[in-house]
C-alpha cells in the first residue's frame, strides 16, 4: 500500500510512543487530540508563563516526563498533528473529527486509538455539591493549575491516585483532612506476590502512605462512605463515613476529591465496532485484544489506559505494540526481538495491573446501600429510586433499557461518571449478575457537539 | 454585601500577569494561564447550576470528559470551562442567556 494513512487518536504516553514507532517505521500518522498540548493526563503539561520545575509536578516520574515531552517535540515536524481536535465518531472507516466547529471525516488505513481513561465513580449520597470532585480533577487543578481543589480537603475512594492526589497536595502545602480508603489493608497484602512484579513502583507507594502518615493525615482503610454532607449553595461541608471498627465518624472540610481507580474510555473503539469481553476482576466490559493492541476489527488498535488500566508506563509499552501491530499489518519487517522484550514488559505491567485490581477493589457491594433518595446521575440529578423503579417496575434489567427510561446514562457526560455504578444498581435491585445487565452502548457524538457545528469535506 | 467566597486555593505560580475577566457582569481578575474554571472558582465558590436541580455546580472532572463546567458568552455560544483559558476581556454568564430548561419538579 503506497503511503498508508494511519491515525493516532490521543496525545497521552501511549499515543506519543506509537507516534514515534510509526515516523520510525517512515510512517506520518496524523496524531488527533483533544488538547492543546501533548502528554495526556499523567504527564501533562502545565501552561505556558507557569515556572514550577518539572521536578514539582512529576516527582518521581520526571524524567519519563520529560523524555515523553521531548520525544513529541522533535516528532511534531514529522507528524500531522491536531491539537483541540475531538474525535467525535468512528464509521465506515473514518473519523469524524470536530476543530472551531467544523467537522471533518477522515479515512484511515490503520487506526490506533488512545483515548486515555477518567476516574471510576460509585455514587454516594450528596456527591452532586458544589466542592465534590473526581480524584483526577483534584490533581489536574494542583499540577495545571497549581491550586487546591479547597480549604480544605477530604480525599474519598481506594485505588493508587488516593493515595498520590492527596500525598501531592499534603507536598504542596494544601490542607488534607483525612485519606478514606474502602479497601482493607489486608486484600494489599493479599495482593503483594502480583504487586511485587514492579517492585520499584511498590515500594514508592508504601513510601508514599507512610509519608502521608507522619506528615499527619489520617488515613483510615476499609471504610464505607455514608453521605457528602452539604447545601445546594454553599456546596460540600463534609463527610460522614463508617469505619472498619463500624464506628461513624464525620470530617469537616469544604471539598472532597473521589475516585475508585480508573475505567478505560471505550466509546470509540465501541463506535468501530470492537468485540468486548466481560472482564469478572474488575467488574467491567472492555474491548477484546490481543497482546499487541489487535483488536476484533482488521486495523483498529488500542493502546493505554483506554483499554487497560496498565498505568503510564504501561501506556508507553502499549502504544509501541500497537504500532509495530500496524505495521506489520502494512507489511513492514518488524523488529522482532525488540517486540519480544516489550512483550514480556507488558506482561510484567498486566501482572501489576491486576494486582492493583486485587488491593484496590471496585468497592460494587456499595450499589446496594445507596439511599433511594441519592442522585446516580449528576447530569440530570436521576435518583437512586428511579433507577431502581425502571429496573423492578418496568422490568428494565438491561442497562440501555434502563437508561431510555430513566435517563440514567443519557446526559451530558453520556454515563462516564454513572455507568457502571448504574449497571451495579440495576444488577443489586434485580438480583441479575452484572454480565446480564450489561453496559452502555458506546454513542456517537462521544462528546456533546454545538448545534451550530458545520460540515468540512477535506 | 462582602467578596463572594472562593472555593480554589492559589498555591504557587501567583507572580503571573494580570488579566481581568467579566463574570455575569462583574469584573473579577484572573491571572494569564488560568483556565475559565480556575479563574471563576478562585474569585466564587461555583460555576454554573444544574439545569435540574437548581443546585450550585462548580465542575468535577476537569479533564473535558463530565460538562459539568459549562458556561455561555453573552453572544449564547457554550464554553467548557475547564480547558478555556482565559483571556482579557472575556465575558461569560453562569446561566444560558434566553433559554428555558424543562426544570424537573
Amino acid at each position: 500500500m503506497a503511503n498508508p494513512r494511519v491515525i493516532i487518536i490521543g496525545a497521552g504516553s501511549a499515543g506519543v510512543r506509537a507516534a514515534q514507532t510509526l515516523v520510525e517505521g517512515g510512517m506520518r500518522p496524523i496524531v488527533i487530540d483533544e488538547s492543546a498540548r501533548d502528554g495526556g493526563q499523567i504527564y501533562r503539561r502545565q501552561p505556558e508563563g507557569f515556572s514550577r520545575p518539572k521536578s514539582a509536578l512529576y516527582g518521581s516520574e520526571t524524567a519519563r516526563a520529560e523524555a515523553l515531552h521531548s520525544t513529541f517535540d522533535d516528532l511534531k515536524s514529522r507528524i500531522d498533528y491536531r491539537p483541540r481536535h475531538l474525535a467525535w465518531n468512528i464509521a465506515d472507516g473514518h473519523v469524524h473529527v470536530v476543530h472551531e466547529g467544523a467537522s471533518d471525516a477522515l479515512p484511515y488505513d490503520a487506526l490506533i486509538i488512545a483515548a486515555g481513561a477518567t476516574d471510576r465513580l460509585m455514587p454516594v449520597k450528596g456527591w452532586h455539591f458544589a466542592g465534590a470532585y473526581s480524584l483526577g480533577a483534584a490533581q489536574i487543578a494542583l499540577k495545571a493549575q497549581a491550586s487546591a481543589i479547597g480549604r480544605r480537603v477530604i480525599f474519598m475512594g481506594t485505588g493508587p491516585l488516593l493515595q498520590l492526589v492527596a500525598s501531592q497536595y499534603v507536598k504542596a502545602g494544601a490542607k488534607v483532612v483525612a485519606v478514606l480508603d474502602t479497601s482493607p489493608f489486608s486484600a494489599q497484602i493479599k495482593a503483594l506476590p502480583k504487586l511485587i512484579a514492579r517492585p520499584d513502583v511498590l515500594f514508592k507507594g508504601i513510601k508514599l502512605v507512610a509519608g502521608l502518615k507522619l506528615s499527619g493525615v489520617p488515613v483510615l482503610r476499609g471504610i464505607t462512605p455514608l453521605e457528602i454532607h452539604g447545601d445546594a449553595e454553599t456546596g460540600v461541608t463534609g463527610v460522614s463515613v463508617r469505619l472498619a471498627s463500624g464506628e461513624i465518624r464525620r470530617f469537616e472540610g469544604d471539598a472532597v476529591g473521589l475516585g475508585y481507580h480508573l475505567r478505560p474510555e471505550t466509546q470509540l473503539a465501541d463506535l468501530a465496532q470492537c468485540a468486548f469481553d466481560f472482564d469478572a476482576q474488575t467488574r467491567q466490559f472492555r474491548p477484546r485484544i490481543d497482546i499487541d493492541g489487535r483488536t476484533s476489527v482488521a486495523n483498529v488498535y488500542l493502546a493505554g489506559d483506554g483499554v487497560l488500566t496498565q498505568g503510564a508506563d504501561g501506556a508507553e509499552i502499549s502504544g509501541r505494540l500497537a504500532a509495530f501491530a500496524a505495521l506489520a499489518d502494512l507489511g513492514h519487517a518488524m523488529p522482532d526481538s525488540r517486540i519480544n522484550t516489550l512483550r514480556q514488559d507488558r506482561a510484567r505491567m498486566e501482572l501489576f495491573r491486576e494486582g492493583l485490581a486485587e488491593a484496590f477493589p471496585w468497592p460494587h457491594s456499595l450499589a446496594a446501600g445507596i439511599p433511594d433518595e441519592a442522585i446516580v446521575c449528576r447530569c440530570e440529578g436521576v435518583r437512586a429510586s428511579e433507577l431502581r423503579g425502571v429496573a423492578l417496575e418496568k422490568g428494565a434489567s438491561e442497562l440501555n433499557r434502563a437508561k431510555a427510561f430513566s435517563r440514567v446514562g443519557m446526559g451530558r457526560c453520556q454515563g462516564r461518571y454513572c455507568g457502571h455504578a448504574a449497571a451495579e444498581i440495576v444488577a443489586a435491585a434485580t438480583g441479575l449478575p452484572l454480565e446480564k445487565v450489561g453496559r452502555l452502548r458506546g454513542q456517537a457524538p462521544v462528546k456533546p457537539l454545538a448545534i451550530s457545528t458545520r460540515r468540512v469535506d477535506s | 454585601m462582602g467578596a463572594p467566597q472562593a472555593r480554589f486555593v492559589r498555591l504557587a505560580e501567583t507572580d503571573r500577569a494580570r488579566v481581568t475577566i467579566r463574570v455575569d457582569g462583574v469584573d473579577v481578575e484572573a491571572l494569564a494561564g488560568d483556565t475559565l474554571l480556575v479563574a471563576v472558582l478562585t474569585y466564587q465558590g461555583w460555576l454554573r447550576r444544574s439545569e435540574f436541580g437548581g443546585e450550585a455546580r462548580s465542575g468535577f472532572c476537569l479533564m473535558a470528559a463530565c460538562q459539568d463546567c459549562w458556561v455561555w458568552t453573552e453572544a449564547g455560544d457554550r464554553l467548557r470551562a475547564c480547558d478555556t483559558p482565559v483571556r482579557a476581556g472575556l465575558s461569560i454568564l453562569t446561566e444560558q442567556p434566553d433559554t428555558s430548561w424543562p426544570i424537573r419538579g
